[in-house]
């Protein structure tokens, strides 16, 4: 049953993927990767990691793809990739450079049989995580908020229009 | 409880996805997208290996991910809109040199 609903949410995942980088119109595009983002929440779900899969629907689904579906309807879509490409050949040597890294990243999954170890009861309560926020993780948490900061007023700066 | 290689396969899948739409597109707002594919893939990962050990730190890298992605997606969309308004172009051919 488990099993089935991976299956079922891993297809959504890789479809809307491929629907990403087919389609040639970006909204399109933008739409394809909510449904990929809204099934790696599910992903994360059967993972045991409620906390992230709420985070992943609020910050990713919610906050990042309006700012990107926001900057597609500023821009004009649709304009930019009609026409021949004049790079064809080039674009189309991504094929097997892509199939060459999914080969590696095979082997890499395979070499990995022998790790030690089995799956434990998963750990993930927010609760844990919060703990560990606010402990170990205490430093890079803070300096979260000032990488925050500076990437605002850095966005504020870029996007003034010169006098 | 399924294997997490299952995790880890489609993580790979996922972002060699992402990593041929970086190259294969010539619209910035599609590559930026695909970054965040492989983001996310990166991600998937996290998680799973965290499960795999049963503890919560993978989770917390994600989450710090998370917050470097959103400050990279403003920055990022906001210098693609400065070009636009520059070039009159969304392209990502036309962007070949560094300064003119």
């Amino acid at each position: 049953m488990a099993l089935a609903a991976f299956l079922l949410i891993a297809a959504v995942a890789l479809v809307s993927a491929l629907g990403l980088i087919l389609k040639r119109n970006a909204v399109h595009g933008a739409l394809f990767l909510v449904v990929n983002l809204g099934s790696i929440a599910a992903l994360y779900l059967m993972l045991g990691a409620e906390f992230l899969a709420a985070a992943q629907v609020i910050i990713y689904a919610g906050a990042i793809m309006v700012l990107f579906v926001f900057a597609i309807m500023v821009l004009i879509p649709g304009k930019e990739e009609t026409g021949p490409d004049p790079r064809r050949s080039y674009r189309l040597l991504a094929a097997p450079l892509g199939a060459l890294l999914l080969f590696e990243l095979a082997v890499a999954l395979a070499a990995r049989r022998g790790a030690p170890g089995a799956a434990t009861a998963p750990a993930g309560s927010v609760e844990a995580i919060g703990r560990l926020l606010f402990t170990d993780f205490l430093f890079p948490f803070e300096l979260t908020s000032v990488l925050l900061l500076a990437a605002m007023v850095g966005v504020l700066l870029l996007a003034r229009r010169r006098a | 409880m399924i294997p997490e290689a299952y995790y880890l396969a489609l993580s790979a899948v996922l972002f060699t996805i992402g990593v041929v739409g970086v190259v294969i597109r010539r619209n910035p707002l599609v590559i930026f997208m695909s970054i965040e594919l492989a983001l996310n893939a990166a991600n998937l990962a996290l998680v799973a290996f965290g499960q795999r050990h049963g503890s919560p730190e993978g989770q917390v890298l994600v989450f710090f991910v998370m917050a470097v992605a959103a400050a990279e997606v403003a920055v990022g969309l906001a210098i693609i809109v400065a070009i636009f308004r520059l070039r009159q172009r969304l392209s990502v051919d036309d962007l070949s040199l560094m300064r003119w």
